[in-house]
């Protein structure tokens, strides 16, 4: 009976860890699919988890807040878009630059706007994700419909369609006549909605308020996951609980006070190497990642 | 880019520090760890103290936030540089920098709190948080229903090892038969600043049974905080005093009083009195001790209080020993 207990609330806690990991990880999807590269999610995540506490602590409205992350992760990944689809930058460095460009640009802002130190104000129960069922809230159960949603927009529709063939082949899909950026850019306001959705959870649902530094290298954990995962939805999710499940083992494990905490805290991210190397380059890679996209020009 | 910008800013601040000098005849300087002055907790206290101070006596001090590991050093130097007649230096991780800078600057005098540097201008103020920790951990367990309480520590350090074990002396001299669950957050300095996993260890912790939970963990204890308020049960804050942060559900706050020790140090350093060396100060010097206001009247019972009162009376007494680690029998159910 103890046991049982104990293992659903592991599986309790590994659902609300996942929940960010697989916004995240599905907003790299999106982006990746389409062939650019989003090393940003971090960036990203943060500046939705500080737009959404942000404006909900302002309107006092918990989904005004949520469309203040989304349109701030969007608002990134048209940054994004601009320096590597339009200019063709290199990918992983823009991706980076938002990264530090963020981290160290909110709590400025956070300051300027609050004087609390690169916090917002601490959120009432109205201006937060509360739990509506089975214990969870709206931001979950959207992140784990949103997974068949995925699978069904990429590989039933004619949209799905382009967009992994742009990833794969952009010059075929050129040649066919569709505008290769525009699908890039297409797949980059997805990817913007749902990190700035992933930053969210962690302010206004997790939390009850912005705090600097908030997403402690999950937008990171989020990239492990979706190449984990291949690029594909459910294997995705299934990546992210498993990071989410040791996750929560290593909280319980640490309360049995068997192993050093050093240890345990090592766990999840051993697990990550090991899987990696597991996996390995098991394909799934979107051929045309990381690759701008040139037009050819007739000789 | 550290690298690079320092030799300008250096530049810089060497065509400034004369001016600096002779604009105030005392200045005081104040250096906050990681967190920042904000952190409604260690830091914020010794802001606190700080702009008490500024207010009392009308001289201005300087300040520097630091934001990365790196800074450091460099802060505590410019600092020094531009004149300042006394530096301090807030929270452990501090201790190495403090070593190194004073010993550029013999002149000037600098206080670190909650590490040691053994140096002719240093003086180190270390407080008996266990002293601080075993009360509030008698209050736990005197609020506990279920008979299990639990502790949430920041990054795993001797440090925070102190607050444990005090909590765990303090919970077992009430209820012989308690149980403490105890997490850390983490082994890193973002152990500090992880609100999201904070709350996810007291919720794991509630979900064992535990009712009352201990957080000493800077902002991460936030999260704890407000894990305690969503599931209805208690949280203890620390350094600063915390009740206010959830009210209803914060038992209490285990109070650090580095606003004493920074006025204290402002103070001395200006009148002369300033001495290098150590300042070990625990319950005697009511250096450290628990909260009590409007916020957490309703909570604590007259025998709690007159509990806590006979505690800290044997404590101070030398009646009844906290051990700063967990390796003697006190610590065993």
């Amino acid at each position: 009976m103890e046991t049982a207990t104990q293992i659903l609330l592991l599986v309790a806690a590994a659902i609300r860890l996942a929940t960010p990991l697989l916004l995240a990880a599905l907003a790299g999807l999106y982006a990746e699919r389409s062939g650019v590269i989003d090393l940003s999610l971090e960036g990203k995540m943060l500046a939705g988890a500080f737009a959404g506490a942000a404006v909900a602590s302002v309107t006092g409205s918990v989904w005004v807040g949520a469309l203040g992350a989304i349109l701030t992760g969007i608002v990134l990944s048209l940054l994004h878009g601009f320096a590597t689809v339009t200019h063709r930058g290199n990918q992983v460095v823009a991706g980076m630059a938002i990264n530090i460009a963020m981290a160290g640009l909110i709590p400025t802002v956070a300051q300027a706007i609050f004087a609390l130190g690169g916090q917002t104000p601490q959120l009432g129960p109205a201006q937060r994700f509360l739990n509506v069922a089975l214990g969870n809230n709206a931001l979950t159960f959207f992140a784990f419909l949103a997974v068949p949603a995925t699978g069904w927009l990429l590989y039933r529709t004619g949209w799905g369609l382009r967009l992994r063939a742009v990833g794969e082949n952009p010059y075929a899909v050129d040649t066919a006549g569709l505008p290769v950026a525009r699908l890039r850019y297409q797949a980059l306001l997805v990817n913007g909605a749902l990190a700035g959705l992933a930053g969210a959870y962690l302010s206004m649902a997790a939390n009850a308020g912005f705090s600097r530094d908030m997403t402690a290298g999950k937008g990171y954990l989020a990239i492990a996951a979706l190449i984990f995962g291949r690029w594909a939805p459910v294997p995705t999710m299934l990546a992210c609980l498993l990071f989410a499940f040791a996750d929560a083992a290593q909280a319980q494990l640490q309360t049995v006070r068997i192993l050093p905490s050093q240890f345990v805290g090592a766990l999840p991210y051993i697990l990550t190497v090991l899987v990696l190397a597991l996996v390995g380059k098991g394909g799934g890679m979107p051929k045309a990642l990381g690759i701008p996209y040139v037009k050819e020009r007739g000789a | 880019m550290h690298r690079l910008l320092s030799p300008v800013l250096m530049l810089v601040l060497l065509a400034l520090a004369p001016a600096a000098v002779t604009a105030a005849d005392f200045m005081p300087a104040i250096v906050f760890d990681m967190g920042g002055k904000f952190d409604k907790s260690f830091n914020q206290m010794a802001y606190e103290g700080a702009e008490a101070w500024r207010k009392e006596n009308g001289i201005a001090y300087r300040e520097f936030e630091v934001t990365s590991p790196v800074q450091r050093e460099q802060a505590l130097r410019q600092l020094a540089r531009r004149g300042a007649a006394i530096v301090i230096a807030i929270g452990f991780s501090q201790g190495p920098a403090v070593a190194t800078v004073a010993k550029e600057f013999p002149n000037t005098k600098f206080t670190v709190i909650d590490a040691i540097v053994d140096a002719p201008n240093v003086q180190s103020v270390v407080m008996r948080e266990q002293e601080g920790s075993f009360l509030v951990g008698m209050l736990a367990a005197m609020k506990s229903q279920t008979g299990k309480v639990g502790f949430v520590g920041g990054m795993d350090i001797p440090l925070i090892r102190k607050f444990a074990a005090g909590y765990r002396q303090g919970a077992l001299y009430v209820n012989p038969k308690i149980e403490v669950l105890e997490n850390m957050t983490g082994t890193t300095p973002e152990a500090w600043n992880d609100p999201t996993r904070g709350a996810e260890l007291a919720k794991a912790q509630f979900g064992r049974g535990v009712d009352v939970i201990y957080a000493a963990a800077g902002g991460t204890g936030l999260g704890v905080y407000q894990a305690a308020k969503d599931a209805g049960k208690y949280a203890i804050g620390v350094d600063s005093n915390q009740n206010y942060v959830q009210p209803g559900t914060m038992l209490t706050s285990m109070v650090k009083r580095i606003d004493k020790v920074v006025g204290e140090a402002f103070t001395s350093a200006r009148d002369g009195s300033w001495q290098p060396g150590t300042r070990d100060l625990g319950l005697a010097a009511d250096a450290v001790g628990w909260a009590l206001d409007q916020y957490n009247r309703p909570l604590i019972t007259a025998e709690m209080e007159e509990r806590c009162k006979q505690a800290t009376a044997d404590i101070v007494a030398g009646k009844i020993k906290v051990s700063e680690t967990c390796s003697n029998a006190a610590c065993t159910n």
